[in-house]
């Protein structure tokens, strides 16, 4: 194994956990600040002022902006199902914090996501297209 | 009506990301991660025609969402736009031109049962 794909992998596994987190705790925020009713665009954007969902705002474009880091060298047919343990980490922490109950199905659905993304994660390297370049490539 | 907004939400999300990882393929690999370095990646990719398509493509595909939230109810909504999965990993092998091997194609399926699993 060559140190340049060690190198990669190495990067994307530093990357990911930032892209996975902003996106739950963004979503979180959201929905967390939201007024419940919303009618005129005014309301829309007067709401994106609410201090949680302002948070949510900037976490949601830190995840965008990781994900666009992490493409920039990793494949699509990788970030797609790895970062779907996202699922997984929004239904823990609706068990955790909001009391959530998790039912049969739920748990199969992550169990499955989870040997979904190990499949992925774990068999696969996450960047098969470019060549790999050479000794100057490293850090 | 459902289901048209079904097809414009996976159309639109399915360009936007696939816009996306090519946009960024082109621009290269991001090596730099200084605010200095990493404030000049960001101006060149707001210049970069793919990415500036791609937030078009998601700004379609978010307004989409919002329409089919209010059609129909989440555990419908979440599980329906897992099949963006199975769409984006087929593009990744043929636009794309990525190896997707069988690992990768098990591991996406799986993940498209979990989530309509988990959100049901």
């Amino acid at each position: 194994m060559s140190s340049e794909a060690a190198r990669l992998r190495f990067k994307t596994w530093t990357c990911l956990p930032v892209v996975v987190l902003a996106n739950a705790s963004g979503d979180f925020f959201m929905k967390r600040g939201m007024p419940h009713s919303l009618h005129t665009p005014l309301e829309y954007i007067g709401a994106l002022f609410q201090p949680w969902v302002a948070l949510g705002v900037v976490l949601l474009i830190i995840w965008q902006l990781s994900r666009m880091a992490l493409l920039s060298w990793a494949d699509l047919s990788y970030v797609v199902p790895v970062t779907a343990v996202g699922y997984v980490v929004v239904a823990l922490l609706a068990r955790i914090f909001l009391d959530e109950r998790i039912t049969m199905a739920r748990w199969a659905g992550i169990v499955l996501i989870v040997v979904g993304v190990s499949l992925v994660g774990g068999g696969t390297e996450p960047q098969t297209t470019q060549a790999v370049r050479g000794r100057e490539a490293a850090r | 009506m459902k289901w048209l907004v079904v097809g414009i939400m996976v159309a639109a999300t399915t360009a936007s990301e696939v816009l996306q990882a090519y946009g960024m393929r082109r621009h290269g690999e991001i090596r730099d991660f200084r605010p200095g370095a990493l404030g000049r990646a960001l101006s060149l990719m707001a210049r970069n025609r793919y990415v500036i398509a791609s937030v078009v493509s998601m700004a379609f595909s978010f307004f989409a969402m919002m329409k089919l939230l209010s059609v129909t109810e989440l555990s419908f909504a979440v599980p329906v736009s897992a099949v963006t999965y199975v769409l984006e990993t087929v593009l990744a092998k043929y636009v794309l031109k990525e190896r997707v091997n069988r690992l990768r194609w098990a591991g996406a399926a799986l993940v498209v049962c979990g989530v309509a699993l988990v959100s049901l």
